[in-house]
């Protein structure tokens, strides 16, 4: 029953709109523009600034902060690091991270279950973006949330640690089918796992139709010499300067009459 | 629960259609939304009466046309209904395709209205 006005049509749509005062006005809007437009101006600095931005996302206590304690350990020495880090209520986090001598802003998300565009755009504000060359964002320690938001990241990378079994992809499909790589993380913990397939994660990958590189390290024992060089590269490509293609030898791309130069 | 904060902003953006064409009251919000958009209908549902308390949007009925998950497979050159955690090629099987449906989050259209809602019951 139409809850306009009480009338047995099935399909209001038509009915709402031809009752005297009311008018329909097609939007046509993402829900998301806000977010997806503070995430375009937050890109906009970050490239300006010349960085490679990560945004880090998986389950709680998959290994998010030990993984940047590693990789600050590997890279620290040799390119300027800092971290915004999504935590519900604690600054633990930071503190790990600070400990590391890498700089760290905390964001306390309280009861948000995600970060968004604004609360990175602040953490940016606080961080010297100029000085810096990757910029890990770690996200608030859930399979759902985190992403729907845009954050203006160059990649997502989500994090999915052996004990919580090999088909977390299949379950939280949009969160791995928006993942730009995934880390299989505790390799360590492996050899006392007996459900645990590395191989199965790339077959659902696969059936998500995401071509991600899908990667198994452990923090603790390593090897993190995939994740290293992937960020390298992605370091690499984000400094690589645009130069147009050179036009070929003897070739006029302008089309302006001789003699008019 | 981020269907409260996807609310929120959806009321803001209602409202914002509504002031811009001089209206008081928003009837009706309608959306699109495609399972892999990451947004639960029922929540949605929850959290709009909390989001719309005290705006244009107070009182409105929320409508959600739900899309399906469609994928288009290359060698086939086809489009196919997929399911949310399978999007290989339903006829071929192969896993390259390309999502062209179902991750929709869309705002389509309001109702608006210069007078507000007749109390009930």
């Amino acid at each position: 029953m139409c809850q306009t006005c009480g009338c047995a049509l099935p399909d209001h749509l038509q009915h709402a709109s031809t009752e005297h005062d009311v008018h329909t006005v097609e939007v046509l809007e993402g829900l998301k523009a806000h977010n997806d437009e503070v995430a375009r101006h937050n890109r906009e600095h970050f490239d300006r600034a010349g960085l490679l931005v990560v945004n880090l996302m998986s389950s709680p206590g998959a290994g998010k902060t030990r993984l940047l304690e590693a990789t600050i350990e590997a890279l620290g020495a040799r390119y300027r690091l800092a971290v915004i880090e999504g935590d519900l209520e604690t600054e633990n986090d930071a503190r790990r991270i600070r400990a590391r001598g890498v700089p760290a802003v905390q964001i306390t998300t309280g009861s948000a279950c995600h970060l968004d565009a604004a609360m990175v755009h602040r953490a940016a504000h606080a961080l010297p973006l100029d000085a810096l060359d990757i910029l890990f964002i770690e996200n608030v320690g859930n399979l759902v949330c985190p992403a729907s938001f845009d954050l203006g990241q160059h990649a997502n990378v989500t994090l999915l640690s052996t004990p919580e079994g090999d088909d977390k992809p299949l379950k939280y499909p949009v969160m791995f089918r928006a993942s730009d790589l995934v880390l299989i993380t505790k390799t360590d913990l492996l050899p006392v796992l007996d459900d645990f397939d590395v191989e199965a994660v790339a077959a659902h990958m696969h059936r998500l139709a995401s071509a991600a590189p899908v990667m198994a390290l452990s923090s603790k024992s390593g090897p993190l010499d995939a994740w290293l060089a992937w960020l390298e590269a992605g370091l690499a490509e984000r400094r690589r300067p645009f130069r147009p293609a050179p036009p070929a030898e003897g070739a006029c791309l302008l089309s302006r009459p001789r003699g008019l130069a | 629960m981020h269907e409260l904060s996807l609310c929120r902003s959806l009321v803001r953006q209602a409202s914002r259609v509504a002031a811009e064409h001089g209206a008081l009251r928003i009837r009706r919000v309608c959306l699109r939304i495609g399972p892999l958009s990451g947004v639960e209908a029922a929540l949605m549902r929850e959290a709009f009466p909390l989001a719309s308390r005290h705006t244009a949007a107070e009182g409105a009925r929320l409508e959600m046309a739900r899309c399906p998950v469609r994928v288009h497979c290359p060698r086939c050159r086809q489009e196919a209904e997929a399911s949310v955690n399978d999007l290989s090629c339903p006829r071929c099987g192969h896993w390259q395709t390309r999502l062209t449906g179902g991750d929709e989050l869309l705002l389509v259209s309001v109702d608006l209205a210069d007078t507000p809602l007749p109390p009930t019951g």
